[in-house]
């Protein structure tokens, strides 16, 4: 097992993290925030040109460069990091995911060098208005290619160009008669409505499906695994997007601390303030270490995988949760404020904390395994 | 040179051990022979019972051990700080006099740093150390030190000076601890263990070769010592085992298991025993039980997640890069996961947590967790105190302003000191 990043992860890691804090500022991310689309594709594809950034995780063949996890975890945690306003998580953690572990070869060869190369933005429709996330709360039904129901919570689709689909035979269940399918986003049939987001630089969207034709992904009725696996590697992306959201809200609490005068010295200098920052540095290195361990064990293949996933994603829920908790406290009135940036990353937390299920559901299927083993 | 790979290492302990190891020498007889070889402390300087090797093979190197079942060196509890301090400080006969009969656990050691007056304000200590003639004559009182009962030697922190301010006057010596004026006495623990003691010294005598470092430096060093403490050198997560193997050097190590090792014995307890907790679950029946399997979960992230960050810690060290936050939070992660286990393991036990001894769970193990964690969150530097050296000496905040640093210590407000119990 890996445990630390290797000279070059340091140095792509450096370059993301001054590109990104470069062009993606509060105000830019504020900017951006308020559009419907919630990114700008102009902007968005001249960075990622810059950066091959939609390419990283994808084998070579399909015209990515072929790096595993860690790579792909390095990118989301200075996204995080930053709060990038980018269709990344989206099209590439999640649709090109699917794609690459359901796809037929020719269909990965028709579908993936676009989205490596950004041209295409892509997502996954799997939840559902019950918001349950896994297969069990697919209702969606597929009458051979036809589709008809209702997808909800989905990320970036109102605006993506192609949207994977988790949908059932009509009379199965569970894990059973799923399938998965593509559909483009102007489809007939498909209605598309924006959703009022807490979070308002993750976007999401209602999706409703009236006898819209879509195309197979991959072998009919067996969907189950390719799913479930790319669930694991996106709860594991996700969870390095989250440790640099924490990071970020543990580095400027400190900041703000050693800066803010009250009682004639920094409130840095009172003991209570510097007891919750050593707190917040123990729950963010910890949740960093359960991120990296995740990720690089989905590289490794590890034979616990599904668990240390689940126990990554729990352990940074409630560490970036705290952190965005404390940095607002440290901030005071200001912190309330929403002109000081701080709240930004509290949503952030707070719908994280949510997305992909949130700790206790990911506890419990933590210690499905263990409990079993 | 360099460095040798993992499979060198192995290969060459191995094939040492093959050739050397005999159950049928005495346990002393046969770790002269280990110390004499370097395998017994690898890491340790070539010149100075190692081979000089980096910390991380350590690992290897007891794997080895294990397949054979050799017995190692004898490193457990404070004897491992004082062997760290007089690697780090001390002088050439202080290697020489001490270095290699703490290997062989033929002497025992004891930390002589709280007193009644001064534990988290350890720089304030008050017993006193005077040269006369060419002897330091010691006279003051210790408290909760460890396996002072036990002790032949002990690291003890003196003042020298009364004029200079409190950290300033502070010096290190290395005190015989068999002579007339020096008594400990062991004090009953919540635990009913008596592994600690409270230590009166009057008139005892310290060779000159015997202090460490010069006068005025005490503080210093004891933060090294500290610091090894802290990184969880004297720890003994895992307690040694009494071998169930036969042979002479088993029936030794045994021996010295249930008699020197004996202050140690409750120390896997107080760290909480996360080892324990999914068997007691499943054997309970109260995994199938939401709410414990919850708070069992919340366990096993934080202990997995305090494991990974050390991991990360000595994988950057290993790969010679600064040190990193992550390295200086381990004191306070163990505090955390302790009592995290202990809340869970009453949940689990129910009404057989209110027994103990052997109408307890397991023989009582469980109900010595549940009063030994406490210690945990005090011993070594307090959880408090853990939080403020994060704050300034890691994240750089200010420090607490002292009104008395730079007045002589002997103006500076302190307690009055009475025997305890
Ligand atoms: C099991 C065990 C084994 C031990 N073994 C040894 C040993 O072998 N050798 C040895 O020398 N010592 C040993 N100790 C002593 C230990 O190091 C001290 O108990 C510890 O450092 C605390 O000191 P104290 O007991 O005087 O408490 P105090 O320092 O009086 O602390 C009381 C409370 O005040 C808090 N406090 C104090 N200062 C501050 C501050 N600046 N900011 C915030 N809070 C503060 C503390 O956190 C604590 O909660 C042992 C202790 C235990 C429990």
């Amino acid at each position: 097992m890996q445990f630390s990043f290797t000279n070059e992860q340091e140095d792509f890691r450096g370059i993301l993290r001054r590109f990104f804090s470069a062009r993606s500022p509060s105000s830019e991310v504020r900017k951006l925030m308020e559009t419907e689309a919630g990114f700008d594709r102009e902007t968005w594809k001249k960075l990622n040109q810059e950066l091959g950034l939609t390419a990283v995780h994808i084998p070579e063949a399909y015209g990515g460069q072929g790096f595993g996890c860690v790579e792909l975890g390095i990118v989301l945690e200075e996204m995080g990091r930053v709060l990038l306003c980018a269709p990344y998580f989206s099209s590439v953690v999640l649709a090109a995911t699917a794609i690459l572990n359901a796809g037929t070869e020719e269909q990965k060869r028709k579908l993936l060098p676009a989205i490596a190369a950004g041209d295409t933005t892509a997502t996954l429709a799997f939840t559902e208005d019950n918001g349950l996330w896994d297969a069990s709360g697919v209702a969606m039904t597929a009458t051979g290619t036809k589709l008809n129901g209702t997808k909800s919570f989905v990320v970036d689709g109102h605006t993506a160009d192609l949207i994977v689909v988790l949908a059932r035979q009509p009379g199965t269940s569970g894990d059973k008669g799923l399938s998965l399918f593509t559909v483009r986003g102007d489809a007939p049939g498909l209605k598309r409505t924006p959703l009022k987001t807490m979070d308002a630089t993750r976007k999401l969207a209602r999706l409703e499906f009236k006898d819209v034709e879509a195309e197979l992904l991959g072998e009919a009725g067996q969907a189950a695994a390719p799913f479930a696996k790319t669930m694991t590697q996106a709860v594991v992306c996700l969870a390095n997007e989250m440790a640099g959201g924490a990071d970020h809200l543990r580095e400027t609490s400190l900041e703000y601390a050693q800066m803010r005068m009250q009682f004639g010295r920094p409130i840095a200098a009172f003991q209570s303030m510097k007891h919750k920052q050593a707190d917040m540095l123990v729950d963010v290195e910890t949740a960093k270490s359960a991120a990296y361990y995740a990720a690089a064990a989905f590289d490794d293949n590890a034979a616990d995988l599904t668990a240390v996933a689940s126990l990554a994603k729990a352990c940074v829920a409630e560490a970036y949760l705290q952190t965005a908790v404390h940095a607002i406290q440290v901030r005071g009135g200001i912190g309330f404020t929403w002109d000081e940036d701080t709240h930004l990353w509290f949503k952030r937390a707070k719908s994280s904390e949510v997305f992909l299920g949130d700790a206790n559901y990911h506890r419990e299927l933590m210690m499905q395994h263990w409990a079993a083993a | 040179m360099s460095e040798p790979t993992e499979a060198d290492v192995r290969a060459e302990v191995s094939a040492w051990l093959k050739a050397n190891f005999n159950p049928d020498y005495g346990l002393v007889e046969w770790r002269l022979k280990l110390v004499e070889s370097g395998w017994g402390a690898p890491h340790y300087p070539k010149e100075w019972y190692g081979r000089g090797l980096p910390v991380k093979f350590n690992a290897v190197v007891d794997e080895e051990f294990a397949k054979i079942g050799a017995v190692t060196v004898c490193r457990a509890g404070i004897r491992t700080l004082a062997a760290a301090t007089i690697i780090d400080h001390g002088t050439d006969l202080h290697k020489e006099k001490f270095l290699r009969r703490i290997l062989t656990g033929e002497d025992t050691w004891c930390q002589l740093f709280s007193e009644p007056g001064s534990g988290s304000d350890m720089a304030a200590a008050t017993t006193r150390a005077e040269l006369k003639g060419n002897k330091w004559i010691v006279n003051g009182q210790k408290v909760w030190t460890t396996s002072a009962h036990k002790a032949d030697w002990a690291l003890l922190l003196a003042r020298t000076d009364w004029d200079q301010p409190k950290h300033k006057g502070l010096s290190y010596f290395l005190l015989n601890m068999r002579q007339p004026g020096v008594n400990a006495q062991p004090l009953k623990q919540m635990n009913g263990h008596a592994s600690f003691n409270q230590v009166f010294i009057t008139d005892a005598e310290i060779e000159p070769e015997l202090q460490m470092g010069k006068n005025g430096e005490g503080w210093k060093i004891a933060t090294t010592t500290l610091m090894h403490e802290r990184r969880g050198a004297g720890a003994l997560r895992t307690w040694a085992m009494p071998s169930t193997r036969t042979g002479r050097i088993y029936r030794e190590e045994n021996a010295e298991i249930a008699t020197t090792m004996e202050p140690y014995k409750w120390y896997p307890q107080r760290a909480g025993r996360v080892d324990l907790l999914l068997d007691r679950a499943k054997a309970t029946g109260k995994i199938n039980d939401p709410v414990v399997r919850q708070e069992l979960a919340k366990v096993l992230v934080l202990s997995k997640s305090a494991e990974w960050t050390a991991m990360r810690a000595r994988a950057a060290q290993a790969l010679g890069r600064p040190q990193g936050p992550e390295g200086s939070l381990g004191k306070l992660l163990g505090s955390h996961v302790a009592r995290a286990a202990a809340r869970v393991h009453t949940m689990i036990d129910g009404a057989n947590a209110m027994l103990t001894g052997s109408d307890g769970t397991l023989d009582g193990v469980i109900a010595e967790v549940l009063v030994s964690v406490p210690a945990t969150s005090i011993a070594g530097g307090t959880d408090e105190i853990q939080r403020n050296i994060i704050a300034e000496r890691i994240l750089q905040m200010p420090k607490e302003a002292d009104p008395f640093a730079n007045k002589p210590f002997r103006d500076v407000p302190r307690n009055t000191v009475s025997k305890v119990g």
